[in-house]
């Protein structure tokens, strides 16, 4: 297939703005420090573009979408074809909108979930419950994803195999596993996400070395190979998951990149959810 | 060989003529003469190497013409008409007994030549003595075999057919021809009436029987020799061996071929599928054939897998004779093959399903693998040829756009300089990386009811919903397969946390569909995990495994026979996928030229006779010749493409017509090729179905009756195995469960010494009861015949894994690889029935029957001959029916493999493949299933496995059927090179390794010697095999021979040595 490359050749991140209503979802009064949020999102992205050297696309944020941060759950960007998806909230399908243009300016091939199902009946998916391993796409069937928006995933990006896996524990399947390397798979130690990994094993064709790490907040970390052919790994500093930060440690030639979340992580978000990664150089 | 046939000829002559003479006197002394001189031409043509059919029947009817005699003489005094006719028959065994009388009186008229043919001369003598007699009992003669026509075909076929007779066969053959006689002699007397109607309408009647013998002959040498008693006697026949052919009910069958063209081959009705392959393999100039297959659409619009071993006819019922050539195996390396014109074949079969929507992909890889095809078909861009919409002639996804075409162009110009190897190649790396790449899609629900889709691929089984993978079973973790009326099982590997394996079932809309997915998953399996085929015994020995097996050659196997591809790179070329018709309108400025003329002279290759394609083709294969010109249409696209400008338009539901189209085309029902190998023979269909299902169980009940009893025991028996190897079989109309237990305990003791050559084989194994072998002999129909299509199979699955350890032996040094002897014989075999029909066919024939690994011995001796025919009788006539299976099994296709694999079938398929392994595999098994006798028979295959080697000692007793007995059989492969055995060397390495499996103690001793400056290696195995009487000792020997063999490739078998201690212990409960 033309597009497969060793997962982590990114050129662009796109990120969106911490909205001021931070933290304000379903009249829920979480004790998030916008603040604090909006320093941690800028240390995310400057660590994206300066130290990881990708180009920055930072859409605006937008006050009337409080959760419009988690922009990793609006689209799937594999190649040069973005899946356009339906998040489970109602509220959150209007972040689409800005995300889509924002692909159309990259010249990405955009695919729209709602509008290819026709209102597809309840299929609903976010980005956060897809792991695509440059190999293949596992999706999570979580509280906020559906078999029927996997089905969607799968028609979209059919050179690759996209398996089905329960989500275990926490809400997203990315909250318990996410890509360490072009075959590394990091993951939590916890009972549930073991199992999630049990069948990804099954599943797959192919075989990935697995990074368990003691948290669950340290099994969310973010991997990209920077132009400069180097390993970089975001991950959660030693204040949010001391035990796990050895456990990143070993992973050899990488450069590592402490990147804060904490109050991110208040609302069950993480690392990877600040960003869609692309790759607009086929030939990178 | 020849020595023995002519001693056997001359036998058979004595008693013959001894029937002669007394019909001779009784009729006109001119007659005597004729007769004399009838004989006289059948002893020179037994002198000469005669045609194979001569030869192989020699030994068999010697023991045959013996018994034949006898009821001959007894009706030749019964009536005296009647004793004119016999006698002829039993002269006549050979073909010349089918032959109607007429074509024989003409021969005996025409006869001077003695040379002509051993079987005009027999006809000539025989016939001629009958008819001159009496008119009317030479009438009567026909009528007789027109009577038992389908008796009389057959084993005319398969004489025929087979340059060089099977001696089963031709037992077989004379089996009935006995009968048959005896019927004559019956129906004689009943039919004057008939004697009185011309021989014409007799022949005439006959004339389907006798056209299919015809052109079962046509293909083969010997047709010369028949057909010229033919046209003599039959006045239509009169017309050239081309019309004989013609009368013979042939087929035209349509092969579409990848590039979209259609292959014309003309067929016997009764041809089986391994002729039609032989045919397609032969005019594409395909070496790497075991990765295709030929598709057909069977009633419910299902494609299926033609199956080589059995009758086309049968396969397709009443569907039309219209076939696909596809991959089958789609190797998951595609850089791994060889040759380019395989990959190129298989870019063809890639694009087909990419346009089929069988195999889907992304936009980008849509584009990117048009612009290879492109590439590959056009060469470089060339912007002042190829305008812009040179490209929308072609089509590269279902729905296609124009956007997608610019892509394509894009693309196109970027692959500059790339050959179409290089582009074919590139098209490949991507493809193979599809996620869809190789999977066999099948509908199903789960245990839910829910739909889902069973994907087979070379991985394992996957289990799709909705495009979503939402399971897989790797292989490895799949204990066993089976299924049982629409319900397909596999048993899982208990994973590290779990202490019991589980089961997990399927729901398929219908039996035929559960037993495709299961043959699609043993054949897969097989093909793509194992090092050779996997012989039921060993499952049934040592591992679990199912009885069924993939005939054909494994990829590890088919990688190392394509290792000795030596020949140029065949020429082919690539023909455009353009469609002609928008070629037409004008829009085409491609280069590529077409050839469709090509086809048509492939199709004139394919409809040559089958003796001598098949000798050109072989050697056509093996020396590359650079005349052959691959000509090929390629419309495979052709006729989407009307359809491609419309999509286009729709192009924008694309996405859910894919899925749709995927829905859709995923479904592709596989025969597998167990069924046809294992199946192999009509006749043991036939004999499946009387026997009435039994299940091939191992179950101690030695009669066939057991059916559902024995299901329910061999359930029994399976918890008892523990891990029960075995799955039950299903007959298709019931739920058969063949379970096969594993019997206790043989003991064997299997001495293997390979000095490249050389191995011993001392097995001692103790019977316990010839019963035992009875029920093997019953389950091997079983297992053999599956005949129609789906009847018994047994679905055992199969735990395959221990062979994978095999692969170890592939590493070993390729001297000759036995496949390349194998294949060097199997030409040989084609070639000698053309050239030379005499002895060495024979012994081949008699060599394949043995299961002996070894093909390459192409010498057999004679003595073997006599042996392996017995064996083969034993086997035909013991199991079950012989007639019925000989009925069938006479369809004789015209080319030499098909020959050779009807002969073959009953006992063994693999050669078809040319593999040795293969033949190895299913022979071993096979042959232990035939022999009837179970300690003679099992020798008699150990023999055979030896190749052609000289059986030293046979000892062998036939246990009755209780008997305690100590055997010692030894058997030296007749291709000792200074087989280790007697000539001293250097001794250079020494050493002993012991190991114990279940029921087997193997020992082997490795002795590296120096003898005037070749090393040599012998490796000597000793097997103890205990077992209870529940073993079967002849299995086990067979897998102890086919492991030895496996283990070491390069190595031969020279010597087997079977010691067999055998005690009665309880009779009772067998």
């Amino acid at each position: 297939m033309a597009s497969v490359l060793p997962y982590g050749c990114f050129t662009h991140a796109v990120v969106r703005g911490i909205p001021e209503t931070f933290g304000k979802v379903d009249n829920e009064e979480t004790t998030t420090d916008l603040a604090k949020a909006q320093r941690q999102f800028g240390v995310l992205t400057g660590a994206l573009r300066q130290k990881v050297g990708l180009q920055l696309i930072e859409i605006p944020a937008d006050p009337e979408l409080p959760e419009s941060w988690r922009i990793e759950d609006v689209a799937v960007i594999q190649g040069d074809t973005a899946l356009i998806t339906r998040p489970f909230k109602q509220q959150r399908r209007r972040e689409a909108e800005a995300v889509r243009r924002v692909m159309s300016e990259l010249n990405l091939t955009v695919v729209e979930l709602g509008a290819e199902e026709g209102g597809s009946v309840g299929a609903t998916l976010e980005g956060s419950d897809v792991l695509f391993t440059g190999r293949e796409f596992f999706v999570g069937i979580s509280s906020h994803t559906n078999h029927r928006g996997a089905e969607v995933l799968a028609d979209t990006f059919r050179d690759f195999t996209v398996s089905t896996v329960p989500v275990c524990e926490g809400t997203r399947l990315k909250n318990i596993c996410s890509m360490g390397g072009p075959d590394t798979i990091i993951i939590s130690d916890s009972d549930g996400a073991k199992k999630t990994l049990r069948m990804m094993e099954q599943l797959t064709d192919h075989h990935y070395e697995v990074l368990t790490v003691p948290e669950g907040a340290a099994a969310n970390c973010v991997y990209v190979r920077g132009p400069s052919k180097v390993d970089y790994l975001l991950h959660p500093p030693t204040e949010e998951c001391p035990d796990s930060v050895p456990a990143f440690q070993k992973l050899t030639g990488y450069t590592l990149l402490p990147t804060a979340c904490s109050e991110a992580s208040k609302l069950g978000g993480h690392l990877s959810s600040f960003c869609l990664l692309i790759n607009r150089k086929p030939n990178f | 060989m020849t020595t023995e046939v002519g001693s056997e000829t001359e036998v058979r002559k004595e008693p013959e003529k001894a029937e002669e003479q007394p019909a001779a006197p009784e009729s006109e002394p001119a007659a005597t003469n004729q007769t004399d001189e009838a004989k006289a031409a059948e002893q020179s043509a037994n002198d000469h190497p005669a045609p194979a059919t001569d030869s192989a029947e020699a030994p068999a009817e010697a023991k045959e013409k013996q018994e034949e005699a006898q009821p001959a003489d007894n009706a030749t005094p019964q009536e005296g008409e009647d004793t004119p006719a016999s006698p002829p028959a039993s002269e006549k065994k050979g073909i010349s007994r089918f032959l109607p009388p007429w074509l024989k009186k003409q021969k005996s008229q025409s006869q001077v030549g003695p040379k002509e043919s051993q079987a005009a001369a027999k006809e000539e003598a025989g016939v001629a003595s009958v008819k001159e007699e009496d008119g009317e009992k030479g009438e009567q003669a026909e009528a007789e075999q027109t009577s038992s026509p389908t008796a009389a075909q057959p084993q005319v076929e398969e004489e025929k057919i087979n340059g060089e007779p099977k001696p089963e066969q031709k037992e077989e053959v004379k089996l009935e021809e006995k009968e048959e006689e005896n019927h004559s002699t019956g129906s004689a007397d009943t039919q004057p009436a008939k004697e009185e109607k011309a021989a014409e309408e007799s022949q005439e009647k006959s004339a389907a029987e006798e056209e299919n013998k015809e052109a079962e002959e046509g293909g083969e040498e010997k047709k010369d020799e028949e057909e010229s008693p033919k046209p003599e006697g039959g006045h239509s026949f009169i017309k050239s061996p081309l019309k004989l052919t013609k009368k013979v009910k042939m087929v035209m069958c349509h092969v579409t071929m990848l590039d979209g063209s259609q292959f014309p081959c003309e067929v016997e009705k009764r041809a089986k599928g391994q002729y039609l392959f032989f045919k397609v393999y032969e005019a594409l100039n395909l070496l790497e054939k075991d990765y295709f297959g030929l598709s057909y659409k069977d009633n419910a619009d299902q494609t299926c897998w033609l199956d080589p071993t059995k009758e086309i006819k049968r396969q397709i019922r009443n569907a039309t004779w219209q076939f696909a050539f596809n991959v089958k195996f789609y190797p998951p390396d595609p850089s791994q093959l060889t040759e380019d014109i395989t990959r190129y074949l298989l870019c063809l079969q890639l694009r087909q399903d990419i346009v089929s929507g069988r195999l889907p992909c992304s936009f980008v890889t849509h584009s990117l693998l048009g612009s290879y095809a492109l590439q590959a078909e056009l060469g470089d861009h060339d912007s002042g040829e190829h305008r812009l919409d040179y490209i929308s002639d072609f089509q590269f996804a279902p729905s296609q756009t124009k956007e997608m075409e610019e892509k394509v162009v894009e693309l196109h110009k970027t692959h500059r300089g790339m050959t179409p190897a290089q582009a074919d190649a590139q098209f490949l790396e991507n493809a193979k990386k599809l996620s869809m790449y190789g999977v066999d899609l099948h509908h199903a629900k789960d245990s839910e009811g829910v739909d889902i889709m069973l994907g087979v691929c070379a991985n394992g089984l996957l289990i799709y919903k909705d495009r979503l993978r939402i399971n897989r079973f790797a292989w490895p973790k799949i204990l066993k397969i089976s299924y049982k009326r629409s319900n397909f099982y596999i048993k899982i590997r208990p994973g590290e946390t779990e202490q019991f394996e589980s089961s997990v079932g399927f729901k398929l809309p219908n039996h035929r569909a559960a037993k495709r997915v299961w043959k699609v998953c043993v054949e897969n399996h097989t093909f793509f995990r194992l090092m050779t085929p996997e012989a039921p015994i060993k499952a049934k020995f040592l591992t679990l495994g199912s009885k069924f097996r993939y005939s054909g050659r494994t990829q590890a196997q088919t990688r190392q026979a394509s290792t000795l591809i030596d020949r140029p790179a065949p020429y082919f070329e690539r023909t455009s996928s353009k469609r002609i018709s928008r070629s037409l309108d004008g829009a085409p400025m491609i280069n590529v030229t077409e050839a469709q003329e090509s086809a048509p002279t492939s199709g004139e290759n394919g409809r040559e006779p089958g003796l001598e394609l098949s000798s050109d083709s072989k050697s056509g294969r093996l020396r590359v010749q650079g005349e052959n010109i691959y000509v090929r249409h390629s419309n495979l696209m052709l006729e989407d493409l009307d359809k491609t400008q419309e999509d286009v338009l729709k192009h924008q539901a694309s996405i859910s017509e894919l899925k749709r189209s995927f829905m859709e085309a995923t479904p592709e029902p596989r025969p597998s090729q167990w069924e046809k190998r294992l199946t192999a023979s009509p006749a043991t269909s036939l004999r499946l179905q009387a026997q009435g299902r039994c299940p091939p169980s191992r179950t101690q009940e030695p009669l066939p009756d057991l059916t559902v009893d024995t299901v329910a025991k061999s359930a029994d028996d399976k918890q008892k195995s523990g891990e029960a190897a075995w799955q039950a079989a299903e007959v298709e109309i019931e739920e058969t469960v063949v379970v096969e237990e594993i019997r206790v305990a043989p003991k064997g003791s299997v001495t293997i010494t390979t000095p490249e050559v050389i191995t011993h084989v001392a097995v001692e194994s103790e019977v316990e009861k010839p019963k035992d072998k009875v029920m093997e002999e019953q389950k091997r129909p079983v297992s053999v015949s599956s005949d129609s299509e789906e009847e018994e199979e047994e679905e055992e699955a199969g735990e395959y894994h221990p062979q994978v350890t095999v692969s170890a032996s592939v590493d070993q040094i390729k001297e000759e690889p036995e496949e390349e002897g194998e294949e060097e014989e199997e030409q040989q075999v084609n070639e000698e029935p053309v050239a030379e029909p005499l002895p060495e066919p024979v012994v081949e024939v008699k060599a394949q029957p043995v299961p002996a690994v070894v093909e390459e011995n192409s010498a057999t001796e004679p003595q073997l001959a006599p042996v392996a025919e017995e064996s083969p009788e034993d086997i035909l006539v013991t199991p079950d029916e012989a007639p019925n299976g000989h009925a069938e099994s006479p369809e004789g296709h015209p080319g030499p493999v098909a020959l050779e694999e009807e002969e073959e079938e009953e006992e063994e398929e693999p050669r078809v493949n040319g593999d040795a392994s293969h033949s190895e595999t299913e022979r071993l098994p096979q042959v232990i299933c035939c022999s009837e006798p179970p300690v003679v028979k099992t020798e008699m295959v150990t023999i055979s496995d030896t190749f052609a080697a000289q059986k030293t000692e046979i000892a062998t007793k036939e246990v009755p059927i209780v008997h305690t007995e100590t055997k010692t059989i030894t058997y030296e492969a007749a291709q000792l090179d200074g087989s280790g055995d007697g000539e001293p060397g250097v001794l250079m390495t020494a050493q002993t390794i012991t190991s114990e499996s279940l029921c087997t103690t193997t020992t082997t001793h490795i002795t590296k010697t120096l003898k005037g400056g070749l090393s040599e290696t012998r490796i000597e195995k000793r097997i103890v095999i205990t077992g209870d009487s529940d073993i079967d000792h002849d299995q086990a020997l067979a897998q102890a021979i086919k492991e030895a063999k496996e283990q070491h490739p390069d190595m031969s078998v020279t010597r087997v040595v079977v010691h067999k201690e055998t005690e009665l212990a309880e009779e009772g409960e067998d």
